[in-house]
């Protein structure tokens, strides 16, 4: 069984955005990682492949991007990833992501797919369900735990209010979460070797027009300094948030 | 043409942020002079229904059909196509919740329609239809230009006050043809946080980070929380750590909230963590370092050991409550 990751670029979550002097997001400068659900996912494919107990034998990384990505698609690959595939493009949002993902797994057969919930520089929430809903395959999202257990999974799913633990049939698109993972892996000394001889497949994209398209950014408008409140007297603090703020009843 | 919007069922009661999500779908509703109707799956009493009559909704669709017990994603969107296309829906909204989530984007796909998610406000036009969002976690706002006719989007929490304006309205049953076969969603076991108030749903949340020390000293959060009427939440870290459970984890990776007052306590405030907690009306906090990045975000703050303080607070509340 194959699990296949897609697997979105992103700007280290450290970093303060800033605008460039035509109002858009200025990149320069700035380290890019793998987007922090899709690390998790990774990771819990990869554990999955090294578990005997399971018939999961390949992990590929699907990426939608420029070569400069490239280095970030290596690191992933020395987690343990077996094979990359990017597609050459720059998305303008993610229905283009999307497409792109979709007429690339058109072509070819597929069991599991995993796609974090969202990425951390769009926020858009949007690929992984977009991709099952343009293939109309069986998906699940906010899936918190994966395990195999023969042809079919068992998926943890976390309901706004508990979760469920589900059975369902492959091929499926998984939307993972928080907890899918412990934490993620970090490239070994050995995978770092071994991913520079690792093949990254580039596929030239097809021609798509996007859904959206950002008109304008804008930074939060500066905070007003923090109200001080001395340390002797907590009820102060409780005083204001009583009848300044009216965030709190004590009466 | 009309605005559907879909209202889910959680055993049976709509969860808060259906009326918010219903004020909202009514006010875009009367920007274009249509209906707001909205869609409710699964089995629900009557009255709950009819009282969306309240928020605004023209109409409420209820579809009681059992086999929508367990939420399987193509079996859902498949009933919410079928609705869409009966009542000409050009706007369908979801909430920012796991289910919204999930459903909202397979609908757009169908529908071949944009999709933008956790939108934060009223369209800011509607010729060309320009709609508001956060984006890198909310360290930035963006306008997005939504090229489609047909639009789907989910809507940020907290992004309006529900308001009961409108009278309650009868609720319509319909049947629609659930394709049983497009089901592969088998439930083994379901777990519910049964009398637990919900991180994403409090509007008080009480906070912990590294500076509460040991695992025990939560029982402080949680007194306090108990006395403010507020759920508790912690961060990675501490989540990591094993000190407290994955899902109060609140931050970029985990759950993002916007309660009323999110109050932190030995909290430094790493730029993962505000990002899941900076939309918070009111942010207060209690943390040994001056210079911690969390006081530049709070409206209130107090340096000193949240472990000196919090007895101290929980007591001058007791004083105050008469408890």
């Amino acid at each position: 069984m194959e699990i296949i990751i897609l697997m979105s670029v992103v700007p280290d979550t450290s970093v303060k955005i800033k605008l460039t002097a035509d109002g858009l997001p200025d990149m320069k400068e700035i380290p890019w990682i793998i987007n922090p659900w899709d690390e998790l996912a990774l990771t819990r494919a990869l554990e999955l492949k090294e578990d005997p107990g399971n018939t999961v034998n390949k992990v590929t990384l699907l990426h939608v991007g420029p070569s400069t990505h490239g280095q970030v698609l290596r690191k992933a690959m020395a987690m343990g990833a077996d094979e990359a595939v990017r597609i050459e493009a720059t998305p303008r949002d993610s229905y283009e992501t999307a497409y792109h993902i979709v007429a690339f797994l058109q072509e070819r057969a597929f069991d599991l797919v995993l796609a974090g919930i969202e990425s951390s520089d769009y926020n858009g929430a949007a690929v992984g369900g977009l991709v099952a809903g343009m293939l109309d395959i069986p998906s699940v999202s906010a899936v918190t735990g994966i395990q195999t257990e023969g042809d079919k999974l068992h998926v943890v799913r976390e309901t706004d209010g508990g979760r469920e633990t589900l059975r369902m049939p492959l091929p499926l698109l998984a939307v993972v979460q928080k907890g899918i993972a412990k934490e993620p892996r970090m490239p070994s000394m050995r995978g770092l070797m071994m991913a520079r001889k690792k093949n990254i497949h580039v596929i030239e994209p097809g021609a798509v027009d996007s859904l959206t398209e950002y008109a304008r950014f804008e930074l939060p408008p500066p905070k007003p300094p923090c109200h001080m409140v001395d340390a002797t007297n907590p009820g102060e603090l409780l005083e204001l948030l009583e009848n300044e703020s009216k965030v709190i009843h004590l009466s | 043409m009309s605005i559907l919007i879909f209202a889910e069922n959680r055993n049976g009661k709509f969860p808060r942020h259906v009326p918010e999500l219903v004020t909202y779908g009514r006010q875009l509703a009367d920007q274009f002079r249509v209906q707001a109707i909205v869609l409710a799956p699964g089995r629900m009493d009557h009255p709950e229904l009819a009282a969306l009559g309240k928020y605004g909704a023209h109409r409420v669709l209820s579809v009681p059909d059992q086999s929508l017990d367990v939420m399987d994603n193509r079996m859902y969107s498949d009933v919410i196509l079928e609705i869409a296309g009966e009542e000409d829906a050009e706007i369908l909204l979801f909430a920012y919740s796991n289910a919204g989530k999930a459903l909202a984007p397979l609908v757009a796909a169908h529908l071949q329609a944009a999709y933008v998610s956790a939108i934060t406000g009223l369209p800011a036009g509607t010729d060309p239809f320009v709609v508001r969002k956060k984006v890198f976690s909310g360290k930035v706002f963006t306008d997005i230009f939504v090229k489609t006719r047909k639009k789907v989007f989910t809507l940020a929490p907290h992004s309006l006050e529900a308001s009961e304006h409108y009278d309650p309205v009868t609720p319509e049953i319909r049947h629609v043809k659930v394709h049983e076969n497009r089901n592969v969603t088998e439930r083994m076991e379901i777990k519910s946080q049964e009398g637990k108030l919900l991180l994403t749903e409090a509007d008080i949340v009480i906070s912990g980070g590294r500076g509460m020390q040991h695992p025990d000293n939560f029982k402080l959060l949680e007194e306090l929380a108990a006395l403010l009427g507020g759920a508790t939440a912690c961060t990675r870290p501490v989540s990591d750590e094993g000190w407290r459970p994955a899902e109060e984890h609140a931050g970029q990776t985990g759950k993002i909230i916007a309660p009323d007052l999110y109050f932190a306590f030995g909290i430094s405030g790493a730029i993962q963590h505000l990002a899941g907690v900076s939309s918070s009306k009111v942010i207060a906090a209690v943390n040994t370092d001056p210079e911690a990045p969390i006081f530049e975000v709070a409206d209130y703050g107090i340096v000193g050991d949240a472990l000196d303080i919090l007895p101290k607070m929980i007591e001058e509340i007791k004083r105050r409550k008469h408890v």
